[in-house]
């Protein structure tokens, strides 16, 4: 499958759909795995928003395209380097801790992300991003309370949710990264600029962290990449578990 | 072991459906906090769009009447408590 005929539109809702997708497939493993049945639907609910994000925003995307591909074509039938999304969202559910602050990280980033998207030009776009505004304000509402709660909680609780942010924080930069795909849609006025994300992601962590006692790494390392296909290991265990039902059933409906 | 069994509380859960109703009891959940049971709440009771209004309060808060003793307390019943006890006289007609 190649991916020739693209815009940076349909790129940029594919880098969005996803890091959605990505980590919907991420939380639904975790079903039936989650500390209490209250988390459980906790999770099954961020789950299903994501996912639905996904699905909406492939949706446009096959359609812009033009090339009779559908939504699940996008997801399913793609290969890693053709996955455009931040290497964040591929990082693996360590303990209850790596899933909440994996998750902050991203509501925190999807909040004013959305916001912004909620100026395209492009009405259905827009309007995506205004239902999603709404549910990433709820995401972050919750992973905020959890990171608070276990930073701040017990010594092991805050010891693994350190743990976390100092794995997971290299992998936040590709979450905010913007290059040429941007740019340009930038500059077409298709988007309004992006370059207020950054600020309102780093606010937004810098008070959520000083209340739960956690600290950002001083390494300024950052991993790159994933917004041009290139993954980590992780990566490479977690998509074929994904497509393998409908590669392997080409057409099958339930 | 299941958290719950390490002791996250138990929290009781009062959803208003709509504007003008009352909060109505919808069931429990367990949380380690007020905060966290009000999340809990409202992704376990309110994930169909059923409320506008979530209260929680902690279980042990509620003191409950004794349901060996419901005879004691409403089995008495007093039927000329209910306005339908009366006849009315013919004189008041309708009322």
């Amino acid at each position: 499958m190649t991916t020739t005929t693209t815009t940076p539109l349909i790129t940029f809702l594919l880098r969005t759909a996803d890091d959605n997708l990505v980590l919907a497939q991420r939380l639904g493993a975790l079903l039936a795995r989650m500390p209490e049945l209250e988390e459980d639907i906790a999770v099954a609910n961020v789950c299903l928003d994501h996912l639905g994000q996904a699905r909406s925003l492939y949706a446009h995307a096959a359609m812009l395209e033009g090339l009779g591909r559908s939504e699940d074509d996008l997801a399913m039938l793609r290969d890693e380097r053709q996955f455009l999304n931040a290497t964040l969202v591929e990082q693996p559910d360590v303990d209850f801790a790596h899933t909440i602050v994996r998750q902050f990280f991203v509501d925190a980033y999807q909040v004013p992300f959305y916001d912004v998207l909620c100026g395209a030009s492009d009405p259905v776009l827009a309007g995506i991003a205004e239902k999603a505004m709404k549910e990433a304000r709820y995401h972050l509402r919750r992973s905020a309370t959890w990171v608070v709660r276990l930073g701040d909680g017990t010594e092991e609780s805050h010891d693994r949710t350190q743990a976390a942010v100092d794995l997971l924080w290299r992998y936040t930069g590709d979450l905010l990264a913007l290059d040429e795909i941007e740019e340009t849609l930038v500059a077409d006025g298709v988007l309004p600029s992006l370059d207020g994300v950054r600020g309102v992601f780093d606010a937004t962590v810098a008070s959520v962290f000083a209340e739960a006692t956690l600290t950002l790494p001083t390494d300024p390392y950052q991993r790159l990449g994933g917004r041009a296909g290139v993954h980590t290991e992780q990566f490479g265990h977690l998509l074929p578990e994904m497509q393998r039902l409908y590669r392997s059933h080409p057409g099958a409906r339930w | 072991m299941r958290a719950s069994e390490q002791g996250w509380p138990l929290w009781e859960v009062f959803v208003r459906a709509d504007r003008g109703l009352n909060h109505v009891h919808a069931g429990s959940v367990h949380a380690v906090d007020a905060e966290t049971a009000l999340q809990a709440a409202r992704d376990v009771y309110t994930r169909r769009a059923e409320g506008v209004s979530i209260w929680v309060v902690r279980s042990t808060e509620i003191v409950a009447s004794d349901p060996d003793r419901r005879d004691d307390w409403f089995g008495d019943l007093k039927p000329y408590r209910h306005p339908t006890f009366y006849e009315i006289p013919d004189a008041i007609g309708h009322m």
